[in-house]
């Protein structure tokens, strides 16, 4: 990061002016959501992966050089003007991954059915060693991560969001980040983007106008979902259900019949259905789906039907099961599928308009969007199937800390990244983040593989409160959200957050440098803090205490959801901090979870554009095929994952990943015969060569051991096969600080007190743009940057590794 | 002789003095601990009644055996009354046998495993869990024979007994048990998961103990109980009356050709005392439907219907017991005396919660809910299959959740916490059937200001010769509308045989021969409603039409006119709201769609089928002396 930054030239501060007024308006609303560990996760920025930290700036990021060495007219025009979605060209027809699958088939199972998928000419392919860079959109900041593939040197950059219109703070901060490195935009050959359009279209519910076709009799699948009512004995008194994605009224039935094996047990009746879907038109249906019944074990219906539909109703986008996620399950699929074609539009014309803008930019500059499962997906393949994107966000971060411990030799964690409202928690094992088949937002639930990111309700800006009958202290679920707010933003909010509670304490302090000109209102927290005190008999400070320990215990609870219930002992993995307030309470998490080092990387939104920059290109194709063990054979079994890798191969053929760059690695999902559940196998090529199922076999029973405790003789069961194919990891390594010795005293600018168990103590606060490699901070300190503030603890030293990583550990 | 506990240390916990942020500290560590046995126990377990319907419930209980957290309340007093021996580390106990534990669980087909956790030779804690089995053997598959006379039919009976022996798993025991049941593999691997789901618990109180020491820890479970008995002990003292309310219900037969039972209670408050008397229940049946009804489950119930409407965020325990009386009369059917038959306790079970809605209600009628999908009907199926392997399937059904002040019941959902359905895509993949029709019933649900949830029909087309079995209710008494809501549509089943023959089928059968080709069509009721139909938003009404749950006539009994693209005819729906309600008169609290007689009368009008007979009750059955052999066996 260039820190000998000139003047800002004259197009800068032209550029900064538009900016300001932008900010202006937003400002309010960012001040809430974007204050210490307040960003809420909803409409008000584009990217959970940048957990906001701090009230925004006006003022642009010290960090960034304003270098005016590019000419403005080349630059102006597309800034300042915000982007109107371009027109792209149609999209290619995609490819269909997904082979057939059928279920318990006695012989002889239905004849595979061949996969048809265009092969168009591979894109540009990059060139070798060019530039890639790495766009994180946070509410108030975006982060850029420029890496020549070369040299694996990196460049970072951050610049004001511009919420309306992201793409103009992207195009922005690409023109800063080229002229650091002094190179064109044109040379750079990869954008890797991480987003959380497709999650605050679900949030938000305004993602498209759904109409769904099912089989007859299967009408109101989302109408009865799986029965469920939460909120144990009696919870149906106060349970209210949400309306399907797809309303009831534009759900039409099809005249047909699959069986479980496959087969036509009834044909469609494709002149009814063609009638049917003409009703539907005029009724301002935006988006198709089709899920029928015994779809994932033959999809000739459903692909009918599109065609159908295509021809009755041009232009409306149809999604059908059998290709979203080909799997058993009538309501998952359904569900999934109908998610899928209700976030298609908004997220296509988000994509399409910054593909737009980057070609005219950089031509022929390949978009990459991170998926839930932390892998990236082309443009393309993310328009057709934006459900894979709902936790794109949240992956950046997971994928981006993955990527900075490994560069300090870590590769066990545990992931803690605590935002507004919400905190998520990963468990990421020799590098690698444990993947699971179901992505939640919301109470919207679907079968997409993500990182295994849990999520509590606990953030900053959760309210405490002692309810009259029980006089418990309870912290959460509820959230001051972005408006108001914690008090100690005073825009209004009066009731107590754990941001407050952060305030009171001193662990927040209101005369430190939190970026930006705003200040914390101390007064406006104690007064909320107030409350609950008064409620509890406790003093002001013992209260906040108690509320920090208390939302620390439930966000101990999703830890332990990931690695203790899983089986692994946490005190064999480093927990990463990072989030708006993630930093603030990862050290007190790790003596609840005794996980050290606690590790505190720079900057959470540089932390994300790491994670997107640095994630490998990968394409997954699968199959349903449920068999015993005795009913198949090691060949045929690898012949279908054969078969699969070659198709999800042929992804990344497209994307110009050449085969010698390629790994495959195969997924065996298996269970018990009669259990529900699967677990994921997972086997090299080799592997399966020279172990086959029996080593498949062998290898769940040790996972189930693990997870469970008992293994059973009983036989096994295929559930699904996988076969994912990577491009090569990224060769670029972090930035390093410059090294100095153990005293830190040089980073430290202001003397405080902090409130830790019970008692007041004095405590320093540093500048963590001044802290050096080997420094040694000891506790209780509070270190500050730009967006974000981390808490030492007394008893504990956080060491500054060769990449800025604060490691956090007990002393003696 | 209860049972005595053995403890190689038996110093007394000491009370400390807690501060309030660990107490709740303890409090979330217990209840993500609770989550996770069910975690475990789901993802382990090889029926699909547990694993896909998740009927299994577990339970952390204190020293004593109060539940701290759990569903079902606490089985452990039943149980130590009830064994005679000792409680030693490492044992795991066992029992199905409701008459042993009195109606801790109530039905042979739930086994309990219960576990005393010890910490340096004292017992801190117990962990327990119970699930449903889906076969344990007797006379019919599924081990829910209507018709049973007496428990013996109804499958293998385990009285209290340590599965584990101070750690060491009794096979011999074990192997017994399992060679009396169907589908043994079931039973084994439902067994492992849940004590695999105890071990969980276990693991879970000993680090909660070394984290805030045991007497800490000890402590806060009692004041977690006092937390709840404070909380409980002010809604009691605000929503029940010292006077009287009384309600009855009815189940509607006995499988028999007997019905209806009444229940009735009458509830009042004595001081601090809540009492439930179930004075007037009508005496114990001949058949299986009995309901050997805990007082403490009673309790348990009544706390989650009020945490539930009045405070959801109180941690819902067994510490506001003392404050509630509960009295069942012996050899009533509520109480009934062995060897009564029990396994069809489904019916009395659900039905409990309408006369708790309806008697509360009466205290605090906005509170009030109207009857709804209070029954867990049962569908099994069985056979051989062409290769000559056995198939057993049990199923449980769904139906409307009754109008709410919260709002409209959903559709075809369930009443009962955690339950989900069996995907069907699963049914069709693992037995020989498909599943042709699966979408609520229009009209089925009562109308309302806000509107019962539909019944659910279930169309099952069967693809094998076998056998079924149906065990439902509701056919004969309407779930009842509240506050001006309408009563539920009742439930029935139609049997369409391959030839196009129809066939109206008993609520409550067993041992129908099913042939390929033969569809059962299997309708559940639907909820009441709640308050006036006539105050319900027409455009509401309009798109409840469109999306087919209500039909356009059925939109008449809210008063509203919908022409045929449902639109509302809204200069007609003015006129015939003002008729109907000057028709109506004043709105009643109650809305059981017509008296017993009535309802009897028009049966076979109605349905199709004979009424039943009013029961004949043996004359020893709910006497005071009990007949020889249920004292023998006492």
């Amino acid at each position: 990061m260039a820190k000998d930054g000139k003047g800002p030239s004259d197009w800068f501060t032209e550029q900064l002016s538009d900016l300001k007024q932008d900010m202006g308006q937003l400002e309010d609303k960012l001040r809430g959501a974007g204050g210490q560990g307040n960003d809420s996760r909803g409409a008000s920025r584009t990217s959970a992966s940048a957990r906001i930290s701090q009230p925004p700036t006006i003022a642009p990021p010290p960090t960034i050089a304003p270098t005016p060495t590019i000419a403005p007219p080349q630059v102006a025009p597309p800034i300042t003007q915000p982007g109107t979605p371009a027109h792209s060209p149609a999209p290619t027809p995609q490819a269909r991954r997904e082979a057939p699958v059928d279920a318990r088939a006695p012989s002889p199972p239905p004849p595979p059915r061949t996969v048809t998928r265009p092969t168009p000419a591979p894109r540009r392919t990059p060139n070798d060693g060019g530039y890639r860079l790495g766009v994180d959109v946070g509410g108030t900041f975006t982060d850029l991560l420029l890496i020549d593939e070369d040299s694996g040197h990196a460049f970072t950059a951050k610049v004001p969001s511009t919420p309306d219109d992201s793409s103009r703070g992207v195009l922005y901060g690409i023109e800063r980040i080229c002229a650091e490195a002094g190179l064109e935009p044109s040379s750079i050959g990869r954008v890797m983007h991480g987003t959380t359009v497709a999650t605050n279209t679900v949030l938000t519910g305004n993602g498209a106008l759904v109409g769904l076709i099912t089989t007859k009799g299967y009408k109101q699948v989302l109408q009865i979902a799986r029965s469920y009512v939460p909120g144990g004995l009696g919870g149906w008194v106060i349970f209210n259900k949400r309306d399907p994605l797809a309303p009831l009224e534009l759900t039409i039935e099809a005249n047909e019949r699959m069986s479980a094996l496959g087969e036509v047990v009834e044909p469609l009746d494709e002149a009814e259905m063609a009638d049917e879907i003409a009703k539907l038109k005029g009724s301002g249906v935006e988006a198709l789906t089709v899920s029928l019944i015994n779809a994932y074990a033959n999809g000739e219906h459903e692909q009918r039907i599109r065609s159908i539909a295509e021809q009755v109703m041009p232009g409306i986008p149809v999604s059908i099961s059998s290709e979203v996620i080909p799997e058993m399950y009538e309501y998952e699929r359904a569900e999934t599928t109908v998610v899928n074609s209700y976030i298609r539009p908004v997220v296509s014309t988000y994509i399409e308009s910054l593909e737009a803008e980057l070609n005219s930019r950089m031509n022929g500059v390949q978009l990459h969007i991170l998926r839930s499962d932390g892998g990236l997906a082309s443009a393309d393949a993310a328009k057709e199937a934006p459900v894979n994107l709902l936790m794109s966000g949240p992956a950046g971060g997971v994928t981006g800390a993955i990527w900075i411990a490994k560069q300090a030799g870590y590769e066990n964690l545990l992931t803690f990244d605590m935002g507004g409202t919400s905190t998520d928690v990963a468990l990421i094992e020799d590098g690698v983040a444990r993947t699971r088949r179901e992505t939640r937002v919301a109470d919207v639930t679907v079968r997409a593989s993500s990182i295994d990111v849990r999520t509590v309700g606990a953030g900053g800006g959760s309210i405490a409160y002692v309810p009259e009958l029980t006089k418990a202290l309870r912290v959460g679920p509820q959230s001051a959200g972005a408006e108001p707010g914690p008090a100690a933003y005073g825009k209004g909010g009066e009731e107590p957050t754990v941001t407050d509670a952060n305030v009171v304490l001193g662990y927040l302090p209101s005369g430190a440098k939190l970026g930006g000109d705003m200040q914390l209102d101390y007064a406006a927290s104690e007064r909320a803090m107030g409350k609950v005190a008064k409620a509890m008999g406790l003093g002001l400070k013992e209260t906040a205490e108690g509320i920090v320990n208390i939302v620390n215990e439930n966000m101990f609870g999703a830890l332990r959801l990931v690695s203790v219930e899983q089986g692994y002992d946490p005190r064999d993995f480093a927990l990463v901090g990072f989030g708006g307030a993630g930093p603030l309470h990862a050290n007190a998490l790790g003596k609840l979870m005794n996980s050290w080092p606690v590790m505190i990387p720079p900057g959470p939104g540089v932390l994300c554009a790491y994670g997107d920059a640095t994630t490998r290109v990968r394409d997954e194709a699968s199959r349903t095929f449920v068999r015993k063990f005795e009913d198949t054979s090691d060949n045929e079994v690898r012949g279908i994952l054969e078969e699969l890798a070659e198709t999800a191969a042929g992804t990344l053929d497209h994307e110009g990943v050449p085969r010698g760059d390629q790994t495959t690695l195969y997924q065996i999902d298996l269970r018990y015969a009669g259990q529900a559940m699967q677990l994921t196998v997972d086997m090299t090529s080799d592997d399966y060569g020279s172990g086959g199922l029996a080593e498949a076999g062998k290898r769940f029973n040790a996972m189930h051991e693990q997870m469970f405790t008992f293994a059973l003789e009983t036989g096994h069961e295929l559930y699904n096969l996988r076969a994912l194919v990577q491009g090569r990891e990224s060769s670029a390594k972090a930035e390093t600080l410059a090294t100095g010795g153990a005293d830190p005293s040089a980073a430290a600018y202001m003397d405080t007190s902090v409130y830790v168990e019970g008692q007041d103590r004095p405590a320093k606060i540093y500048d963590r743009a001044l802290l050096q490699a080997g420094n040694r901070v000891p506790g209780p300190a509070i270190v500050t940057e730009m967006d974000s503030t981390t808490l030492i603890l007394p008893g504990h030293e956080g060491e500054i590794d060769a990449v800025g990583n604060i490691l956090i550990r007990p002393v003696g | 002789m209860p049972a005595q506990i053995i403890q190689t240390n038996n110093t007394p916990f000491r009370n400390v003095d807690l501060d309030p942020i660990t107490l709740d500290i303890v409090e979330n560590a217990l209840r993500n601990a609770r989550d996770e046995m069910d975690a475990v126990l789901f993802r382990t377990a090889m029926s699909p009644g547990i694993r896909e319907q998740h009927d299994a419930f577990p339970m952390i209980a204190n020293q004593d055996g109060k539940m701290v957290v759990g569903q079902f309340g606490s089985f452990f007093h039943g149980f130590q009354a009830g064994y005679d021996g000792t409680i030693e580390e490492g044992d795991v106990f066992l029992t199905n046998d409701p008459y042993f534990c009195n109606g801790a669980i109530s039905h042979l087909n739930d086994w309990l495993t219960m576990m005393p956790i010890y910490i340096d030779g004292r017992i801190v804690a117990w962990g327990a869990m119970f699930g449903h089995m889906t076969d344990i053997g007797g006379k019919v598959p599924g081990s829910l024979p209507t018709d049973a006379a007496q428990v013996f039919e109804e499958g293998v009976q385990i009285p209290p007994i340590k599965i584990y022996r101070k750690g060491v798993l009794n096979e011999e025991i074990l192997e017994l048990i399992l060679r009396n049941c169907r589908l043994p593999e079931w039973n084994r691997s439902d067994f492992n998961a849940i004590i695999a789901a105890l071990r969980m618990a276990e693991r879970r109180v000993v680090e909660n103990c070394e984290r805030f020491g045991v007497d800490e820890f000890v402590t806060a479970m009692g004041e977690m109980l006092d937390r709840n008995k404070r909380a409980m002990g002010a809604i009691l003292q605000q929503v029940i009356p010292e006077t009287k309310q009384y309600f009855e219900d009815y189940i509607d037969d006995d499988g028999v050709g007997m019905g209806p039972y009444k229940i009735a209670c009458t509830l009042w408050r004595e001081g601090d005392t809540a009492i439930f008397d179930f004075e007037g229940t009508d005496p114990q049946s001949i058949s299986s439907v009995n309901f050997l009804l805990n007082e403490e489950m009673f309790k348990m119930f009544l706390g989650a219907f009020f945490i539930n409407m009045f405070d959801p965020q109180i941690l819902f325990n067994d510490g506001f017991y003392d404050l509630v009386k509960v009295r069942i009369p012996r050899g009533t059917i509520l109480k009934p005396i062995r060897p009564a038959a029990l396994s069809c306790r489904t019916h009395l079970l659900g039905r409990i919660f309408d006369i708790m809605s309806g008697l509360l209600g009466q205290g605090s009628p906005d509170a009030l809910c109207a009857a709804g999908f209070s029954d867990s009907p049962h569908f099994m199926y069985s056979g051989y299959d062409k290769n000559g392997e056995w198939y057993q399937l049990y199923q449980i059904g769904f139906g409307g959740i009754p109008g709410r002040p919260a709002g409209d019941g959903a559709d075809g959902h369930s009443l009962w916490p955690a339950f989900t359905n069996v995907p069907n895509e699963f049914l069709e993949a693992y037995f020989p059937l498909r599943i042709v029709q699966y979408e609520t019933i229009a009209d089925s649900g009562g109308p309302g200001l806000h509107r019962g949830g539909n019944g659910l029909s279930m169309g099952y087309q069967f693809l094998e010769p076998g056998n079924i079995s149906i065990h439902d209710d509701r056919w004969l008494t309407h779930p009842w509308g509240v506050n001006g809501g309408h009563p539920g549509a009742r439930s029935n089943k139609l049997m369409v045989r391959a030839d196009g023959t129809e066939e109206w089928m008993e609520s409550k059968c067993d041992r129908i021969h099913v042939n390929a080709g033969d569809i059962l069509y299997f309708n559940t009721w639907g909820g009441g409603g709640w308050g006036d139909p006539l105050q319900r938003d027409p455009a509401q009404v309009s798109l409840d039409a469109q999306r087919g749950l209500i039909t356009i006539e059925g939109a008449k009994r809210y008063g509203v006119l919908l022409a045929t693209d449902c639109s509302v005819d809204q200069r007609g729906s003015d006129d015939l709201r003002r008729r109907m309600a000057a028709e109506r008169g004043d709105v009643q609290l109650f809305d059981h769609g017509g008296t017993i007689e009535e309802l009897k009368a028009r049966c076979k009008a109605d349905t199709t089928l004979e009424p039943p007979t009013t029961p004949v009750f043996q004359k020893w059955m709910g006497a005071s002396k009990p007949p020889k052999l249920a004292e023998a066996a006492e």
